[in-house]
């Protein structure tokens, strides 16, 4: 396995509380790896650690097999896309993206800066200053400001997050693809399920300063590690140590006979969400089950009585 | 509701029109007579307050005085900078930093000023521990210079650079000083490239408080130059006192008034590219 960043039992311990707590994962080259969390669980500490604004109270951090002491941020082989983007406002597009390349005295200087331009497609707007760009070509900018400089990893902390809803789903694809073009490693921080769910390779899922699991998207949702990954990622209805998705769980008017699990309840709402109804019931034993069924088994109304079953295969159950 | 806007900006244009405007008006005459024989002023007009100061003597002391005040600024700047810096990253204890550095304004400028010289002059605690010490034979000629009055305007005015200088930087985004060093600038490179270009609207308000009031310093030459680093507002102070040529006295403080509004022009009317 060809491994471009280790992290071996990394702890940090601010005087107020322990930020992260004996983490260890490792990131493969041209993986695009998300740390996935609550806020504070400590994913956006992890990657300042990462970059160097931060140092470990224990622990290693490998960066191509070499050991990161303390090497300062402008030492370390990576590069960080900020929330905020921190565009230098007094510089203009170019400038900022040779910003880096100037610090290295890097060759070719105004070609890389011209290839990558085209690559966020923002040729053309060189000479303008970051105030005069929209909001998703500043992010662009971030962007290339960092990729530029060809990182061994490409931090990004929650770089999406500053968009407007529709502007959000379409960089998302368009970083999909930018990651696919270049082949740099992607190292992403986001709180966002959906987001971390649809770009990833791998996802850390962390909470309380802790990764509960680390697993490719389908088994993070599939086979969760933890109640903790069941009840973050999607919806989770809890009956008798169990877990069961809403979309796992059907509903007939009549009792269903295939020796599925098998409960009789009441309608209590009702909503329509287009791709399915969300159906809030509540069993005889007095439990809430929250069911998404699809439109085409029909619609029910409060006060109704039904019958909710499901496969016993999707039930996800813990050792207690 | 115009009428109320009117009433709003009366009473400071009442007090400016009549302390600012009708003395200012005055000056301008007194400029443009000539000096009476026991003092005073009278008729005919003239222009030769203002041709006397192409003499070499007086071009010289204002030119002095405009030396003067910019190293009083460069230096000011140069010890302002890191200190605002310093306090702009001192987390909670900011606010009592900035405590210390306005806390001399509690004490009259003129009292602070006479304390300087109480330990400058020759039988004054710098010499006299200096001499205790056995490291000077001789007391140092430390007061009536340039080197002292320098001293005094550093000292007098350098609040006035922290504080505009602190503001700017205060506001400065701390995650771009972050993206410097991750795209490898050394702090050298981040203050040079970064935070500098970042607080020039500091530096420019900065200076404007520290030059103007420097430039037309009385009190300070006065008490430590001892007449020996004479500065125009001492030579405005003594056409007025001594020599009782008022006409020339009204003329020279148009002058400097001019300088300094030469001075704001070039400082302030610049495109505000920062933000």
């Amino acid at each position: 396995m060809d491994c471009v960043l280790e992290l071996e039992g990394i702890s940090k311990q601010f005087p107020s509380h322990l930020a992260v707590d004996n983490v260890s994962f490792r990131v493969r080259r041209g993986e695009f790896f998300s740390l996935l969390g609550p806020s504070g669980c400590g994913k956006t500490t992890t990657l300042r650690l990462i970059a160097g604004f931060e140092q470990p109270t224990s622990g290693v951090i490998l960066l191509e097999g070499t050991r990161l002491h303390s090497q300062p941020p402008y030492e370390r082989n990576v590069s960080t896309v900020f929330q905020n983007y921190a565009l230098f406002p007094h510089l203009t597009v170019r400038q900022n993206i040779e910003f880096g390349l100037r610090r290295r005295k890097a060759a070719g200087i105004a070609r890389r800066a011209a290839d990558v331009l085209a690559l966020v497609q923002l040729a053309g707007k060189e000479d303008r200053k970051p105030a005069e760009l929209s909001g998703g070509e500043r992010q662009r900018v971030a962007l290339a400001r960092s990729l530029v400089l060809e990182p061994a990893v490409l931090l990004l902390d929650e770089p999406l997050s500053a968009l407007d809803p529709n502007l959000r789903k379409q960089m998302r694809s368009e970083l999909k693809a930018l990651q696919r073009r270049t082949g740099v490693t992607f190292l992403f921080i986001t709180h966002d399920q959906e987001e971390a769910l649809s770009l990833s390779t791998r996802i850390a899922l962390m909470n309380g300063g802790r990764i509960e699991q680390q697993a490719t998207p389908e088994d993070l949702y599939l086979r969760p590690a933890t109640r903790f990954v069941a009840s973050f990622l999607g919806g989770m209805n809890w009956l008798h140590h169990a877990g069961i998705r809403p979309e796992a769980i059907h509903i007939s008017r009549v009792p269903s006979l295939n020796g599925h699990r098998h409960f009789p309840a009441t309608i209590i709402a009702s909503t329509f969400l287009g791709n399915c109804f969300r159906i809030e019931s509540k069993l005889s034993s007095g439990e809430s089950i929250v069911a998404d069924v699809a439109p085409a088994e029909g619609a029910f109304h409060p006060g109704e009585q039904v019958h909710l079953w499901w496969r016993p295969d999707d039930e996800i159950t813990f050792p207690a | 509701m115009q009428r109320f806007r009117l009433l709003l900006i009366a009473p400071a244009a009442l007090i400016l029109a009549v302390l600012f405007a009708v003395p200012l008006a005055i000056v301008c005459i007194y400029s443009l007579l000539t000096r009476g024989v026991y003092g005073g002023a009278g008729t005919p007009w003239t222009l030769a307050n203002y041709t006397r100061l192409a003499d070499s003597l007086y071009a010289q002391i204002l030119f002095h005085s405009l030396w003067m005040a910019a190293l009083a600024t460069l230096l000011c700047l140069l010890m302002g900078f890191p200190l605002a810096l310093f306090i702009s990253r001192a987390g909670p204890r900011k606010n009592l930093y900035l405590y210390l550095v306005i806390l001399p304004f509690w004490t009259s400028f003129l009292v602070r000023t006479y304390a300087w010289m109480f330990l400058l002059r020759e039988t004054g605690l710098v010499n006299t521990l200096l001499a205790a010490l056995h490291l000077v034979r001789e007391p140092l000629p430390l007061l009536y210079n340039d080197a002292a009055v320098i001293l005094g305007l550093v000292y007098g005015y350098l609040p006035f650079m922290v504080l505009p200088l602190y503001a700017t930087l205060e506001r400065l985004d701390p995650h771009l000083l972050e993206a410097a060093a991750d795209l490898g600038a050394r702090p050298w490179t981040a203050l040079v490239k970064v935070i500098f270009p970042l607080s020039a609207p500091g530096i420019r308000a900065g200076a404007i408080l520290v030059f103007i009031p420097c430039l037309g310093a009385y009190l300070t030459p006065d008490l430590l130059g001892g007449g020996k680093s004479v500065m125009v507002g001492n030579l405005i102070q003594n056409q007025f006192t001594t020599a009782r040529d008022w006409p020339f006295g009204a003329a020279l403080s148009l002058v400097l008034m001019a300088l300094v509004m030469l001075v704001l022009i070039g400082l302030l009317n610049r495109r505000e590219d920062v933000l």
